[in-house]
């Protein structure tokens, strides 16, 4: 019997662990500037706008707006072949970062640039984006 | 002004490109263009004094002092740049041979990539893929078709930029690939096969994506002085220069994702070059996907941003279109060499070697290259 296929991971470093711990709470956090109050995604340690290394954590709000998205139908990993097809959306926040995450519950024949929907986090502690309603 | 004219390519090289049975191993098939090359500028591999391999991980530049025999190797250097990496090389190479540090640059590839490892299993192992490799290959974003296919589809919702505008290109580089005689594709395709291939990552369709392919391919950049009375008639490089996007790792978080990184480099090697667009009398452009060949039209200034889809329309690409493009068949049809192949054609192009795919008259030319996530060079050349 072979080993489940698992789905592909990276270590996380310290700069990035906090990112994870939230999501394994159900929330996506951003970073936030301590000092001149940037956001910025993905985690990183320092401000791009002031140079600042002090940070906090901010969950996001949830609102996201379609900026574009792909449908894969190709199998690249293995993990993925039993979701194929499945949409990859990047949505911007109100926040002013953007996201990529899996579409749940919508069909991507809908999707168009400005579209509505929730950013959330699944049950395996992922972000995923799904119907605004 | 800059580095204008004060290098010139003296030799090229390639090895068959291949889709089936490995023919050797990247170091073999490395050194056996770079052989080729160096031949075909008509000096001995003891001749070169500076390298710069473009990174595939299996070759370093002791490879080159170990089999050539280099008593003094002057200059060694890397442009992890992807796909941009050969054409950025260029412009290394340049800068070293004005500063007087060396005479003559090899610029070498190998590849496995069809008998070896694949994309997919690549990228997981660059450095440069680190954030994309933690945040997004976790959600299934796993190969550059997927990173790349929503600029493409943000495109097409914001110009209205269709399939079958991608599929011009994919048309016309077959075309080509079918006159060169060393191409791993060779089988005629018509618009209508690109829109029956098969989705790989909506909007990108098979046809839209390059190849997995082995071979070798090199160039010798020499002194401008030293390239005068070589074998082969020179050819200069006039203008050159790399371009970093914005968000560079990371293609969701970037402002303008239609924008590549050659839109910062192109004015700079058009100014140094001091040609302008009239003037290109034929292209060698990245072509890791239709749409990546749409977008740097666009971001080189060949059309307006947005009018890339009409611009392609009616084979303008082909021989004998408005801008001929990829003559020898690109990544799509000839071989994917990371663009040191396109390197390669634009030289035979410039020299009136082309043969059958020969753009008639070509004394200027260009050639750029794209890679990881949208970093962009460019070098403008001609007949010296």
């Amino acid at each position: 019997m072979s080993a489940a296929i698992e789905r592909p991971r990276a270590e996380p470093s310290p700069d990035t662990q906090p990112y994870w711990d939230g999501l394994a709470r159900g929330e996506i956090l951003l970073q936030r500037c301590a000092e001149c109050g940037k956001f910025r995604h993905y985690p990183r340690p320092m401000c791009d706008g002031c140079f600042s290394f002090t940070h906090t954590w901010v969950a996001a709000s949830g609102a996201a707006t379609v900026h574009s998205w792909t449908v894969t139908h190709h199998p690249f990993h293995p993990f993925f072949r039993a979701k194929l097809p499945y949409a990859l959306v990047t949505a911007d926040l109100p926040e002013g970062v953007r996201v990529l995450a899996p579409l749940d519950g919508v069909d991507p024949a809908t999707l168009r640039i400005g579209l509505k929907l929730r950013l959330g986090v699944d049950a395996e502690g992922l972000p995923v984006l799904r119907g605004a309603e | 002004m800059g580095l204008r004219d004060v290098a010139a390519i003296s030799g090229i090289g390639e090895t068959s490109y291949r889709r089936g049975e490995a023919q050797g191993s990247s170091l073999s098939l490395t050194l056996q263009a770079s052989l080729a090359a160096i031949a075909d500028a008509g000096l001995y591999p003891r001749d070169i004094d500076g390298v710069i391999p473009i990174a595939s991980g299996a070759v370093v530049a002791e490879d080159f002092i170990t089999n050539f025999g280099i008593p003094d190797l002057r200059f060694s250097a890397t442009t992890p740049m992807g796909g941009a990496s050969p054409v950025a090389a260029i412009q290394c190479a340049a800068a070293a041979i004005a500063a007087g540090i060396c005479r003559h640059v090899l610029l070498p590839i190998g590849r496995t990539g069809y008998s070896g490892a694949r994309i997919s299993t690549r990228v997981h192992q660059m450095p440069q893929f680190r954030v994309v490799g933690e945040f997004e290959m976790p959600l299934g974003g796993i190969a550059p078709a997927q990173l790349y296919a929503p600029m493409a589809r943000r495109h097409m919702e914001l110009y209205g930029t269709t399939s079958r505008q991608l599929a011009e290109i994919a048309v016309s580089t077959r075309n080509h690939a079918i006159l060169n005689g060393n191409a791993a594709m060779t089988k005629p395709i018509t618009i209508d096969d690109h829109q029956d291939s098969r989705m790989i990552s909506d909007p990108l369709r098979l046809l839209d994506c390059s190849l997995e392919s082995d071979g070798g391919a090199a160039v010798v950049i020499s002194a401008a002085d030293a390239a005068r009375d070589m074998r082969r008639p020179r050819v200069l490089i006039s203008g050159m220069a790399e371009g970093h996007p914005d968000s560079p790792s990371v293609i969701t978080q970037r402002p303008e994702l239609t924008r590549l990184g050659i839109a910062k480099a192109a004015p700079r090697a058009f100014a140094m070059a001091g040609v302008t667009h009239a003037d290109i009398d034929v292209a060698e452009i990245y072509d890791c996907f239709t749409y990546i060949v749409l977008c740097q039209l666009e971001d080189l200034g060949f059309c307006a941003k947005g009018e890339g889809g009409a611009f392609v329309e009616g084979g303008a690409l082909g021989l004998g279109g408005r801008l001929p493009v990829n003559t020898h068949g690109g990544l799509l049809s000839q071989a994917h060499m990371a663009g040191m192949n396109h390197i390669v054609e634009l030289v035979r192009q410039l020299r009136g070697d082309g043969g059958a795919a020969q753009v008639a008259g070509a004394e200027i030319g260009l050639v750029t290259g794209y890679g990881d996530m949208g970093d962009g060079s460019i070098a403008i050349m001609r007949r010296g």
